[in-house]
């Protein structure tokens, strides 16, 4: 009977088990990535600022030079006291750490992190979502993140949680509608809305010799999506919403997991932005001149890979890729001095998003001119 | 705080229960930015600063009243702790005050080694000031890299005076000790690690469009307005006020040096940043020009009734014994009088009044110092401004609660 209910079922069946393998394996290297992050940043600042950085951490005097920190600050989390402040909203309280991290963790399933696998004749695409409309759920559930920090700290009843949660949300708000609209010139030339469309849009060389990725068309917008999504995970030099040395922050009364979670929403923002950019403007798993059947050179030679060789190499690629926007998004924050609200407001609504206007004006213009 | 206050105080804490928009922030003594020890009570409304309430007294340790109970020589190492980050000034300072009530003046080389210490003690503070200001407003890495300067000029301090941020360097009528015989060449190499580092801040900060647009207009004084506040120090010059003691009263041998006093002219933040940085390059050629200079000799007051008598005539002189003993135990003992000495500390104006009752024991005490009418101004500085303006304007007065409050 089971052999016959699998009969008359095996294409959703075979559906849903390849993407509860795919979310479970993405989720933990996800969380993986992210535990590595909360340690390549203070590495990372350690070096650029002349220190050693962690290093004390060790399992029978193994330290690693400080692999084990993640494991360590992660026990510390769930051991501390889970405080809640007398007049907090006690619901609102709890609900907005879980605001906070779920809409950021859900936002993966849309990002192809591989073209296909072909697994006993079953065809795995290596995305767990597939959407034609998935850009425009990316922008709605990165929207969704607002209510973590709004809740989190208008429940906190502290002011200065309170006056955190407000720039957040003005923060937020703002920089959504930049971020939005540097990705509508993406959508005019690629013609799709869908990431793993596009991403395959981006495999087409350009001028016969160029890989054609998104920052080769749109460049302008690059840079106007790079500033808006540091301002959306809310890092320096946009750390208003926390500004440590200002007003603290909208989670200042959150203590062990609850504050752990807002902290690890914001280190896997990280990779979700690094993820976003190099999916959308850096070619995502495309490897330069590498297609189904291997390497074609713009130059004539050519060199034939195994199926897997290829899947292998393009989701390395991905992940490469996404090392290294991660990396930038570090140095930047150990770099750059914060912004004053005002500031951060005009550098928004007077010139970024007049640019990504302009820049929607152009591409229109130039994609008429050619057709 | 009055009972009409605090009930208004609770009042407007509830968000419930804001009126017009107004909230009251009570930022600090435990905030990142006031160094746990100054409390300012906040009125904003929405992020703009109404009104504010700066209350000090944290960190008062009653270092007048003990300077009353104890010999003039034991109060050095209590004038260490006025202003933690250039010890050395104070120790100068405080020497310079008792000197001149004894009416005395120490020998050229002590004179040229108080100049060299107190410079460099002026470097280490407009590092912190520098380093820390940048720091709170998110600039991390700069302040590292400041820092790292700090440290390799405490460690010369270390060197020369046995201590890093309490090194109760001077005694009356001379210094504990004499430079270390390569005080010039590990002076040379700090000077190397601090241009470097000098240099990257520079480059991370003084064209940064981010940090320029924090520090641009605000905190802004006007040259009446600080002169009303009786501001000193760099805040002062970046008034656009060429106010120096080293210039306008020389003391010890500042007047045989070549070196420029900056002069800023908007009163802002960006001005007072400028300021202590040129001035930092201006201590530095200042002692730079002292080493040169430098003459031999002893460097202490040869004077039985002043400084010790080294130890071995202690041992074969009974002149040198009994001087030993009676300074040790009764002190340096100055004419009745009264002796105010100011030198410039690295925030500005730091100076002594000093009253002798003619015993071994000062009768009275007293600090000028140069945090105090500064974050007495803070209120004055702030107000209007946006939250985050209070960031950079109290980092760059530069308040230290060791001196401000004593």
């Amino acid at each position: 009977m089971i052999a016959q209910f699998y009969q008359a079922h095996s294409d959703i069946l075979l559906f849903a088990g390849a993407a509860a393998v795919k979310v479970l394996v993405l989720l933990n290297v996800i969380m993986g990535f992210t535990a590595l992050l909360t340690l390549a940043e203070r590495k990372v600042s350690a070096l650029m600022q002349d220190r050693i950085g962690p290093n004390r951490a060790s399992v029978f005097g193994f330290a690693f030079d400080g692999l084990f920190h993640p494991v360590a600050d992660g026990i510390k989390m769930l051991v501390k006291e889970d405080f809640v402040p007398a007049k907090a909203e006690k619901l609102l309280f709890t609900l907005a750490p879980f605001f906070a991290l779920v809409p950021v963790l859900a936002l993966f399933a849309f990002i192809p992190f591989g073209d296909y696998v072909m697994v006993f004749g079953y065809q795995l695409d290596l995305q767990i979502a597939q959407m034609p409309l998935s850009l425009f759920f990316v922008l709605a559930f990165s929207g969704l993140a607002i209510y973590g920090v709004f809740l989190g700290g208008w429940a906190s009843k502290n002011n200065f949680a309170l006056l955190g949660a407000m720039r957040g949300v003005a923060q937020m708000v703002s920089y959504e509608v930049v971020l939005g609209l540097t990705l509508v010139g993406l959508m005019m030339i690629f013609g799709t809305a869908g990431l793993q469309d596009m991403v395959r849009a981006q495999g087409r060389l350009l001028f016969g010799f160029l890989p054609g990725w998104g920052v080769f068309y749109q460049p302008v917008a690059f840079v106007l999506f790079l500033t808006a999504a540091i301002a959306e995970n809310k890092r320096t030099p946009f750390d208003l919403v926390e500004g440590e040395s200002e007003i603290i922050g909208y989670f200042m009364e959150y203590s062990s997991m609850r504050f752990g979670a807002f902290m690890f929403a914001e280190f896997i923002e990280i990779i979700l932005v690094s993820m976003l950019a190099t999916t959308l403007f850096f070619g995502g798993w495309q490897v330069p001149w590498l297609y189904d059947t291997g390497f074609i050179f713009p130059w004539g030679s050519t060199l034939p890979l195994n199926h897997y060789l290829v899947a292998a190499l393009q989701t390395g690629a991905f992940a490469a890729k996404t090392v290294f926007f991660s990396w930038f998004l570090l140095v930047v924050r150990w770099t750059l001095p914060r912004f004053r609200f005002d500031q951060l407001m005009a550098l928004c609504w007077k010139v970024l998003l007049p640019l990504a206007l302009l820049n929607i004006l152009v591409t229109g213009a130039v994609l008429t001119a050619l057709k | 705080m009055t009972d009409r206050k605090r009930q208004e105080f609770a009042k407007n804490w509830e968000l419930e229960k804001l009126e017009n928009g107004r909230m009251v922030l009570n930022m600090g003594p435990s905030h990142p930015a006031m160094h746990g020890i100054v409390r300012i009570e906040l009125t904003v409304e929405g992020e703009r600063v109404t009104g504010s309430d700066v209350e000090i007294g944290y960190l008062h340790r009653g270092f007048e009243k003990t300077c009353e109970n104890v010999t003039y020589n034991q109060c050095v190492p209590y004038t260490d702790r006025l202003n933690y980050i250039s010890p050395l000034i104070n120790n100068v300072g405080y020497a310079l005050a008792v000197e001149k009530l004894l009416g005395i003046e120490t020998t050229p080389r002590c004179q040229y080694i108080r100049v060299i210490m107190s410079e460099l003690s002026r470097i280490t503070d407009h590092l912190t000031c520098l380093g820390a200001s940048a720091m709170e407003l998110g600039a991390f890495t700069v302040y590292f890299y400041l820092i790292n300067a700090r440290e390799t000029l405490f460690r010369l301090a270390d060197s020369v005076a046995g201590g890093r941020i309490t090194p109760a360097y001077t005694r009356v009528g001379g210094l504990t000790r004499d430079l270390p015989a390569d005080f010039g060449q590990k002076a040379a190499e700090a000077f190397k690690v601090l241009g470097k580092n000098m240099a990257d801040a520079d480059k991370l900060l003084t064209r940064n469009r981010i940090f320029y647009d924090r520090m641009h207009g605000t905190g802004a004084v006007s040259k009446e307005e600080a002169i009303a506040l009786s501001f000193t120090g760099p805040v002062l010059r970046a008034s656009g006020v060429p106010l120096d003691v080293r210039k306008a009263t020389p003391y010890l041998v500042y007047d045989r040096f070549d070196f420029d006093i900056p002069v800023g002219s908007n009163g802002d933040n960006y001005d007072r940043y400028l300021v202590r940085m040129e001035e930092l390059r201006q201590s530095v050629r200042i002692i730079e020009q002292a080493l040169a200079q430098l003459p031999g000799g002893p460097v202490n007051y040869p004077d039985l009734g002043v400084t010790l008598p080294p130890k071995e005539e202690v041992y074969g002189n009974i002149e040198a014994l009994i001087s030993h003993f009676k300074l040790t135990f009764e002190g340096v003992k100055p004419p009745k009088g009264e002796i105010y000495q100011a030198v410039e500390g690295g925030n500005g104006e730091l100076g002594f009044y000093i009253v002798s009752d003619g015993t071994g024991r000062p009768w009275r005490v007293r600090v000028r110092p140069p945090s105090f009418t500064l974050t007495a101004g803070l209120s004055k500085l702030i107000q209007g401004a946006y939250i985050a303006d209070i960031i950079p304007t109290f980092g760059q007065i530069n308040m230290i609660g060791g001196e401000l409050e004593r």
